[in-house]
């Protein structure tokens, strides 16, 4: 009898997860879904067909040959969508370089740290996280703006004499995102390369590598599973970004968040802004799976 | 150094092999450390320390942990430098010399074995960063994998490997540049004592075949004492004693080193008469003397400490006719039996127990000794040392 409890209990610690799982992302993905299938209409909600379970089963059936391919056509019809879907994965990638570039040597520092001074700058890198995202980026508006921080500053130093101009352009996305997502490259490599023992980088020099070739051959290919997680925490969430583009790009920044806002928003098209939606589900998914299978790799290898 | 002290006895213990050139004055030494301190903030890793190691020697630095044996290894190898002081290797002065061109290459005690490498991957490292010949790099990877008995996991990554294979690896990849040196911190002190033992001798076959000079840093003195030519006795950052192994164990300079290596019995006391060649200690607090071979020049009055091993004590049942055998009466308190040997405890009347070993070379014994015999212990003049330090 005990045993049956606790047999029964933990099934249910593990359905708890799965239940999370199912209400909060797979029943919502399948409503997306379905709108996505549906059309256009004037009525609330603004699309068809809506299901009526009280119709009977018939009726039920009946509403899904009402289903059409309609507005995926009209995704690849309209060039706009590509661009903006090629564009974000464009600024998403170029995001995730600059953050590279921009946090390896943060991460590689912080690493070499004396140990007692670890836990303090590790709390430096999380500590923007107690401001909200939205306050932060909106912080950028004053600071890129023609007559912000930054062109006072540079005014006060005569590095230039007029403004530049920063703001509404796709360098403030990138200055954005490199800002925004660093936290979650820095902690994936810096884990990684805490973890490394110092002594390989000693051995090497040892047997006549200078540091810097070191570097290349041993730590850099060893801090590699966490140069490639951190990659893909930065990617995937930039290409739907939207607060960042909205608030700081401009006019010609065209990214796929921006557009499904505009398409649900402004068109009040559900049904085209769900397809825009699962389109770009589809094409996350494939870089997540890749960096389940770089992560499960690296455990792998840790065994 | 107590070189000296060895010349007017009988040969001490016996040798690894005929090879001395540390008494001979022509003899250049290969590795001269000149009076290196190493400072960390305010702790003294290294005290004003000199040694002289000479090519071809098998060197031990022991010590316990925390008497700057590593630190020294690590500063022959380039990756500390000496806050005062000079280290020549072959005559050069390693002073600035970063340890990617030193001639030199060490084999460290995690091993440092480059995970994501295979193990001809981690042989060859070193020979690419050379420059050498593809060819000439895998003949001499081959070469390095037979040598170590590893041909049949050249393709294996290190995780991949048992303990004592990693230990060969480390090795195998250590002495593929043919060094001049070859630095170990603490080799054998992941493996298990069967294999440790097994490899000990491998290590020692490996240093006469290729010729090289070994400096090894170890805290087991059965390590030391097995491998090495001579051994430098550490503690606090300065060198306490450097000497053959047979050396450092019968004729040690102080009663640190006495007590350091293997089991000693240690008594304080002051000379109470010297001539003839013999020394009378009087032991305090109890008072009765012992006589002894002067192996130091005392004079009388002098304080001074008496150092002998458990096993050049005898035990008896009946006090000792000779009047010039050492002996002392008590009562047999506890018996630690290894099978190859036991180690009794006698306590004498003072209270002070005296270890005393005997060889079990027959398998039966007639009236075996047992608790609470009482008995007399006794030992020869010549069979203890007098420290003075």
């Amino acid at each position: 009898m005990e045993k049956l409890i606790s047999s029964v209990a933990s099934r249910l610690v593990i359905l708890v997860p799965y239940l999370w799982l199912l209400t909060f992302f797979l029943i919502p993905f399948f409503i997306v879904f379905k709108i996505s299938l549906s059309e256009v209409a004037m009525s609330i909600p603004p699309y068809t067909p809506v299901f009526d379970l009280s119709a009977g089963w018939a009726a039920f059936k009946a509403s899904f040959a009402q289903f059409s391919w309609d507005n995926y056509i009209w995704l690849t019809q309209d060039p706009l969508y590509f661009k903006a879907y090629l564009s974000s994965l464009l600024i998403a990638g170029v995001s995730t370089v600059l953050t590279l570039i921009v946090g390896y040597p943060i991460a590689y520092g912080m690493a070499r740290a004396p140990a007692t001074v670890r836990p303090t700058l590790l709390m430096l890198v999380i500590l923007p996280f107690w401001t909200s995202f939205l306050i932060r980026v909106y912080a950028w508006i004053g600071i890129l703006k023609p007559e912000g921080l930054l062109n006072q500053f540079l005014m006060w130093a005569h590095v230039i004499n007029t403004p530049l101009t920063i703001l509404n352009t796709n360098t403030a996305v990138f200055i954005g995102i490199v800002y925004s997502y660093l936290p979650f490259l820095v902690l994936p490599i810096y884990s990684a390369l805490e973890k490394m023992d110092y002594s390989l980088v000693e051995a090497a020099e040892d047997l006549g590598c200078p540091p810097i070739a070191a570097f290349w051959k041993i730590t850099f290919p060893l801090s590699l599973p966490g140069v490639v997680a951190g990659c893909f925490l930065v990617f995937i969430p930039a290409v739907g970004e939207f607060v960042i583009p909205d608030l700081l790009g401009g006019s010609q920044t065209l990214m796929i968040g921006k557009t499904l806002w505009n398409e649900f928003f402004s068109n009040r098209d559900w049904a085209v802004s769900s397809a825009v939606a699962v389109i770009l589900l589809l094409l996350l998914v494939v870089p997540i799976v890749l960096f389940q299978r770089a992560e499960a790799r690296a455990q792998e290898s840790e065994k | 150094m107590n070189g000296n002290a060895g010349a007017n006895m009988k040969s001490l213990g016996s040798f690894r092999r005929k090879f001395a050139p540390w008494n001979d004055p022509q003899a250049k030494p290969f590795i001269a450390i000149e009076n290196v301190t190493k400072k960390f903030a305010d702790f003294t890793a290294v005290d004003d320390l000199s040694l002289t190691i000479f090519n071809r020697e098998f060197f031990a630095l022991l010590g316990a942990s925390g008497c700057g044996k590593s630190t020294l290894l690590r500063m022959l190898a380039g990756f500390e430098e000496p806050t005062a002081g000079r280290i020549l290797i072959d005559g050069q002065d390693m002073r600035g010399i970063p340890p990617y061109k030193r001639p030199v290459n060490m084999m460290f005690q995690s091993y440092a074995l480059f995970p994501h490498m295979t193990v001809e991957g981690n042989i060859a490292f070193g020979l690419k960063q050379d420059g050498m010949a593809k060819g000439d790099i895998e003949a001499r990877v081959a070469e390095m994998l037979k040598l170590v008995k590893l041909e049949r996991f050249a393709k294996r990554k290190p995780h991949q490997l048992s303990g004592g294979q990693r230990q060969r690896v480390a090795l195998a990849r250590a002495v593929a540049k043919r060094p001049k040196v070859l630095l170990l911190d603490e080799p054998l002190g992941a493996l298990d004592k069967k294999l440790r033992e097994e490899t000990q001798f491998e290590l020692m076959d490996l240093q006469m075949k290729l010729g090289l000079t070994f400096v090894v840093v170890t805290h087991d003195q059965e390590e030391a004492m097995t491998m090495a030519d001579r051994i430098a006795v550490m503690d606090k950052g300065k060198v306490m004693q450097v000497a053959t192994p047979a050396e450092v164990y019968e004729a040690p300079n102080s009663k640190f080193v006495a007590d350091f290596i293997g089991n000693v019995n240690m008594f304080e006391g002051r000379t109470a008469a010297v001539g003839n060649g013999k020394i009378d200690i009087a032991v305090a607090p109890e008072n009765f003397t012992i006589r002894t071979d002067a192996t130091k020049t005392c004079s009388v009055g002098q304080p001074v400490g008496f150092a002998i091993r458990p096993e050049k004590i005898r035990i008896s049942r009946q006090q000792p006719v000779d009047p010039s055998i050492n002996s002392a009466f008590g009562e047999m308190w506890d018996i630690a039996y290894f099978g190859d040997m036991t180690v009794f405890h006698v306590k004498l009347e003072s209270g002070r127990i005296i270890k005393a070993a005997s060889l079990n070379a027959v398998r039966t014994v007639e009236d075996p000794l047992s608790y609470d015999d009482m008995v007399w212990v006794n030992f020869d003049a010549d069979a203890g040392i007098v420290l003075t330090s």
